[in-house]
């Protein structure tokens, strides 16, 4: 699935989209999985609660499954108009 | 209904007339535009504001027929820009149409209340002694539960 980051959780990652294979069943455990990784993955998924998920583009959350999703988008609250 | 996701600055006066030209049924148009805000300190140079390409007209579309469905309107505009913007300029702007004031009025404010927290877009403010991504309010997500 293709992964995205926006603001500063791609900042902190340091890249904007990436190509991951996996077996997460949950945005959860793919946050898990990625934290594991490396260190950035860790400082930008610290804490949770300050961060959003999309599913396929639609608002989704950390328990939601990641089953046929082919998208999925990790960025910090939305700050529009 | 239209949605437009643009770079490039928008004359705002010629979407109004063009907006408000639409249809005599309607005799109420209001429009909101936001503004790219000074600092307190008068420091800012650049308001740089990033997007989702596709889930960002996805979730303009879904708020602009939601409103649609909760009130009775003729039309409803929303433009917003991403990109490099300065102080003074327009960043937004939402039109509603309605045979009746509070409808337009009312489903401008629905529109600006769920685009601010539910259309992803982030605003950075760079001043010459750094840069910030600007946080996300609590009365921002507040606001939402009025409606």
């Amino acid at each position: 699935m293709d992964v995205l980051y926006f603001a500063w959780v791609r900042e902190r990652i340091g890249l904007p989209k990436e190509r991951i294979e996996t077996e997460a069943a949950t945005v959860s455990d793919l946050v898990a999985e990625l934290s594991a990784r490396e260190d950035r993955y860790a400082a930008a998924f610290e804490d949770l609660s300050a961060l959003r998920v999309a599913l396929d583009q639609e608002l989704s959350d950390f328990d939601a499954p990641l089953a046929g999703v082919r998208e999925v988008a990790f960025f910090p609250p939305m700050t529009g108009g | 209904m239209r949605i437009v996701v643009q770079e490039q600055p928008f004359d705002l006066g010629a979407e109004a007339n063009a907006f408000a030209a639409g249809d005599d049924a309607n005799g109420a148009i209001v429009t909101f535009t936001g503004v790219v805000r000074d600092l307190a300190s008068g420091d800012l140079d650049v308001m740089e504001i990033e997007h989702y390409p596709g889930m960002t007209e996805r979730a303009l579309t879904k708020i602009a027929q939601e409103a649609q469905e909760r009130w009775s309107l003729g039309d409803v505009l929303v433009i917003h820009r991403h990109g490099r913007l300065a102080p003074g300029d327009r960043i937004m702007m939402v039109a509603t149409a309605a045979r009746h004031r509070k409808d337009a009025f009312e489903a401008a404010e629905y529109l600006m209340d769920y685009l601010k927290s539910r259309a992803p877009f982030w605003k950075k403010e760079i001043t010459s002694s750094g840069a910030e991504w600007v946080d996300a309010k609590d009365e921002d997500e507040d606001a939402l539960t009025r409606w």
